[in-house]
């Protein structure tokens, strides 16, 4: 032991940091592909229930094993690269995908300390990097050389930047009403209970944020990108073996990652909901702020199979509909009365 | 009016919440389905698996190669070939039934004037060889040997509606 303590004083200190911040790096990143993998299974578990089946049963017991034998499988197989396709960007695209999903973990406050990267500008960060993932799907079309990925791309291409905008509004709204860009000062803003948080009077942004997430993470019933009844699998049709995984595990990221920052913004993060009630609030107490914050994340994780188990696929004109006439309008005349409503510090939120 | 009420309706996703309501509801409803392996649904005496051809008690055949199965088989499935044997009777040689070709319609069992050749309950069977689909005579009477005691029950169990 204390041979890899005078090991380590001898590295330098550049060294050092790097050591540590990879060490940080795969605390939060190993933990969230298992997040991924049982995800998964609970989509499986889950919409089978609500379609009165069972859902994968026979890997383990009771199917736990189902994600990590689906790992094996895809690892195993082979990774096909269609003759006319172009390499790189064909291989690079999962990566793309994938990457800002979990680099966008790195500002995101798990509790009161716990945070990667406290950086100011946090929120504008995870702005940025979610909308990376857009080249992602649109590179991956384009490369493949093939018709169905290339619709795929196109329709993902459009859905997602105009839901880019209602989002990226109705998130404007929760920073003019926390008055920081910073995700734990947004939280602190959002102090005393359940009715304190930004839901309530950020309803209807909460509700154009969450919808815009499911959009923006192509799922159903904004799956049109992928539209397996329609174009196949969509941008991902040529895609197999890992590469497909990586496409596979990017979209749960995404899920969770956008599942945890509506958890943020709107429910609290990490905050109790009892918190400064008469007697809940003092019973709670004692019940640590990751585990409020999981819960919360879960909620919305759950949420997304919900509305896929629910709902058929939306038209295309539909979404742009949607998108553009209905969402906009709402959070520019929201972001409106939030505004008013901080400027003249009106009572509960704001004063 | 009615143009205001739907706008209400769909801007607040009222009827996307029922919707969501009734996804909810069945997560927690009784589930139906057989773990298959482990658990098996119930099987009628009707059912038309895989086929047999029955003797009588004394051990005697009872097919006596009058070809009214191979006559009516609609997919062709059935071969036979007869002649007198030693003492005196008409018996088959041959009694093939291609189970590739067979449809499972049950008609061979409905032409069969003795009862010889049934449709038995067994729906679990496979083939690992080219050849192994033909269901020679041999095959076919000893599913009958093995299976006979539950075969004479559902023909008696089926025998007022015939």
């Amino acid at each position: 032991m204390e041979f890899f303590i005078s090991l380590w004083e001898t590295l330098p200190s550049e060294l050092q940091y790097l050591i540590w911040t990879l060490i940080k790096i795969v605390v939060i990143v190993a933990p969230m592909m298992l997040a991924v993998a049982y995800f998964t299974y609970a989509e499986r578990k889950i919409i089978g229930y609500m379609q009165v089946r069972i859902g994968p049963n026979r890997v383990g017991p009771k199917g736990w094993l189902q994600p990590i034998a689906d790992a094996l499988k895809l690892m195993f197989k082979e990774i096909v690269i269609p003759a006319n396709a172009n390499k790189l960007l064909f291989l690079i695209a999962p990566a793309i995908m994938l990457g800002p999903a979990l680099a966008a973990w790195a500002v995101f406050p798990f509790d009161e300390e716990l945070v990667l990267a406290d950086i100011n500008a946090g929120l504008l960060y995870i702005l940025a990097l979610t909308s990376i993932g857009v080249y992602g799907v649109i590179i991956a079309g384009w490369a493949s050389n093939s018709k169905y990925a290339f619709l795929g791309a196109m329709r993902s291409a459009a859905q997602i930047v105009s839901y880019e905008i209602a989002m990226g509004f109705a998130l404007v709204g929760v920073l003019v009403a926390a008055g920081s860009l910073n995700l734990g000062e947004i939280i602190k803003a959002q102090q005393g209970g359940l009715f304190s948080w930004f839901w309530l009077p950020l309803l209807p942004l909460f509700g154009v944020y969450v919808i815009s997430g499911v959009a923006e993470t192509n799922r159903a019933p904004f799956d049109v990108a992928e539209g397996e009844s329609e174009i196949v699998a969509g941008f991902h049709v040529e895609y197999s073996g890992m590469t497909f995984a990586v496409f596979f595990l990017a979209e749960y990221a995404n899920i969770i990652l956008i599942s945890a920052l509506t958890a943020v913004m709107f429910m609290g993060g990490w905050l109790s909901p009892f918190q400064g009630w008469p007697v809940l609030g003092a019973l709670f107490d004692w019940v640590p702020g990751f585990v409020w914050l999981v819960i919360k994340t879960g909620f919305f994780m759950f949420l997304f199979l919900w509305l896929r188990a629910t709902f058929p696929r939306y038209r295309y004109d539909q979404i742009m509909r949607l998108g553009w006439k209905v969402f906009i309008p709402i959070t520019i005349v929201w972001i409106v009365v939030v505004g008013l409503a901080v400027v003249y510090q009106v009572p509960w939120w704001f004063d | 009016m009615k143009v205001l009420t739907n706008y209400f309706k769909s801007l607040f996703l009222l009827e996307l919440f029922r919707g969501l309501s009734v996804t909810g509801r069945y997560l927690f409803r009784k589930k139906f389905t057989v773990m298959y392996p482990e658990e098996k649904a119930p099987v009628s005496p009707r059912f038309r698996g895989l086929h047999a051809l029955r003797r009588y008690p004394s051990g005697e055949e009872r097919c006596i190669a009058c070809k009214l199965c191979e006559a009516t088989c609609p997919a062709l499935a059935i071969t036979i070939e007869a002649e007198p044997r030693d003492d005196g009777s008409r018996r088959t040689t041959r009694y093939d039934i291609d189970l590739f070709k067979c449809i499972y319609c049950g008609y061979c069992q409905e032409a069969c004037p003795v009862d010889a050749i049934v449709e038995t309950r067994i729906y679990e069977y496979h083939f690992e060889n080219r050849g192994e689909n033909i269901m020679t005579k041999e095959k076919l009477l000893a599913v009958g040997d093995k299976h006979e005691a539950q075969l004479a029950a559902d023909i008696e169990a089926q025998a007022n509606y015939r």
